[in-house]
């Protein structure tokens, strides 16, 4: 028997399935113009620098470094309750585009700006696979 | 054409502020609000002809046709931006009784955010927490606490800010609190309180967020011509407006994160208004954290970016300091009525009405919005 999953969950839109389709295999997915190239995220229907709707899906390189961050000591939803308090990464992703994820196996402490970070993946029960961050090796 | 002083705060209201005291429905008490505005404004109900409700409030405009007998509403609109609501509701009302649409625009809130739904949930029914809500909220990205706390973080990496700063905020609004009398806070707050309070989302303690109350306030914006001859000394509204900052939903994917929408409504009203922001002599000042306040005394141009900090020490924002802020005791400490208890006050202020705290000649003063993803709301007002 699953434990009963109590976080929110996402509720995907036909513009945005993807992306979580992407994160159900590994891979974090970034849209990309197909007329002008342009990356961007959150998902959404039209880019903003052409306003073409053609776009393709590029997965990211995973490698990012800290924009900022906050920890979560209250929480405001009880499905957070047990794993307070938990880190929340800011991310500028190599790409270009930012990411959110919880952060793992590094202290508050040990964070600055510009800190290298790696992107990997997580899987709570039933939940959806979620984004998460772990510190990397300088480059 | 420009709002130049073609428009005038002509009422102002609140009921008794606090938290679980009981005094009603959100709808019941924004009506006792607006019944006190317009009994302030010298006006009868049947004289309201334009309203706009908060749009995610408890009332709508039919509300108030339905319990005033309003015979022709003629204008009713919302301006959804969260805590930047209630000032961008002013130049929307200013737009539509300078262009003779209506002569009196009721702005109302009623709320029970201590008693009924927390901001955690509430906020998730709101449509502008959308992407939010599919892209962080699974992370535990959840409220706004969490949502603001990497801007201030970021600001206190890149400048130096400290939390003994924002604490400086939080004591000199609940002195004012304190002042004022009708105020949910009433107990002293010092410095060290404030670095003794439990961590919410890092950098913000429990005295950096704004408390949630029940309570309800309404201001009448009238056209200026019509405000001649009602009761009270005229506040003329000489500036206003909104700004949107960048990528509006989300401040993950935001070029700036520091940058808010007042960046770009704050030069616009200064234009408007004809005066710099060395001439305003109180300041209201959005205060859902203490950062937003810190934040947005920059952007206005109190200070430059980075300064901030360093400009709101040794009880600059008091009575009597540099600039007086958030003389009612703010969203920290007075009520959370999203800030139009910060434009009653300013109208208080300037018609010489402020009691215990009345910024001594104070003629010129300026109110914020703050909401949503960094919304920005200003309105620059005078007494004439
Ligand atoms: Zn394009």
């Amino acid at each position: 028997m699953s434990e009963t999953f109590t976080k929110p969950i996402p509720h995907p839109t036909p513009d945005t399935q993807p992306f979580w389709d992407g994160l159900a295999r590994g891979e974090y997915l970034i849209q990309r113009c197909k007329e002008c190239g342009k990356l961007r995220h959150y998902p959404r229907p039209v880019c903003d620098g052409c306003w073409s709707m053609a776009h393709e899906w590029v997965p990211a390189s995973g490698r990012g470094t800290v924009h900022s961050w906050t920890v979560c000591h209250h929480p405001f939803h009880m499905g957070f309750k047990a794993q307070s308090p938990y880190i929340l990464l800011t991310v500028d992703l190599a790409e270009g585009v930012r990411a959110q994820g919880q952060l793992r196996g590094l202290a508050a402490e040990a964070l600055r700006l510009g800190l290298p970070v790696a992107l990997g993946y997580e899987r709570e029960g039933e939940g959806p696979v979620l984004p998460i961050f772990r510190p990397a090796e300088e480059t | 054409m420009s709002l130049f002083e073609r428009a005038a705060i002509t009422g102002i209201g609140e009921t008794a502020h606090g938290r679980g005291l009981q005094q009603g429905s959100a709808l019941s008490l924004q009506m006792q609000a607006s019944l006190a505005a317009i009994a302030d404004a010298g006006l009868s109900p049947r004289d309201i002809d334009g309203v706009i409700p908060v749009a995610t409030g408890a009332a709508v405009a039919e509300d108030f046709i339905t319990n005033f007998g309003i015979p022709d509403l003629r204008f009713s609109a919302t301006t959804p931006m969260g805590g930047a609501s209630c000032v961008a509701a002013i130049q929307a009302a200013a737009a539509a009784v300078a262009t003779g649409i209506c002569r009196h625009v009721l702005l109302p809130i009623g709320r029970t955010g201590y008693s009924g739904t927390r901001i955690g949930a509430r906020v998730h029914e709101m449509p502008q927490f959308r992407t939010i809500g599919e892209f962080e909220l699974p992370l535990g990205n959840v409220a706004p606490a969490q949502i603001y706390a990497p801007m201030a973080r970021r600001h206190m990496e890149l400048y130096g800010t400290t939390s003994r700063q924002l604490a400086e905020i939080a004591v000199t609004t609940r002195r004012h609190a304190i002042l004022n009398g009708n105020a949910a806070m009433t107990k002293p707050l010092s410095i060290e309180d404030h670095q003794n309070s439990r961590m919410i989302a890092d950098p913000f303690r429990l005295f950096d967020c704004s408390l949630e109350s029940d309570g309800g306030a309404a201001v009448v914006v009238s056209s200026a011509e019509a405000a001649r001859d009602l009761r009270q000394p005229r506040v003329l509204v000489m500036g206003a407006a909104e700004g949107h900052p960048d990528s509006p939903s989300v401040i993950t994917q935001r070029p700036d994160i520091l940058r808010i929408g007042l960046a770009k409504a704050a030069p616009r009203a200064f234009a408007m208004a004809g005066v710099k922001p060395a001439d305003i002599q109180v300041a209201e000042i959005y205060d859902c954290f203490t950062y937003v306040v810190l934040r947005q005394l920059e952007e206005i141009g109190f200070c430059q970016q980075g300064e901030g900090g360093a400009f709101v020490e040794g009880g600059a924002l008091g009575i009597g300091g540099r600039l007086p802020v958030n003389t009612h005791g703010g969203l920290l400490s007075q009520a959370h009525l999203a800030g139009m208890n910060h434009i009653v006050e300013l109208v208080r202020q300037l018609r010489g009405q402020g009691g215990a705290a009345q910024v001594e000649g104070a003629t010129l003063g300026l109110v914020t919005g703050y909401g949503d993803m960094g919304d920005g709301s200003i309105a620059i007002m005078r007494r004439g």
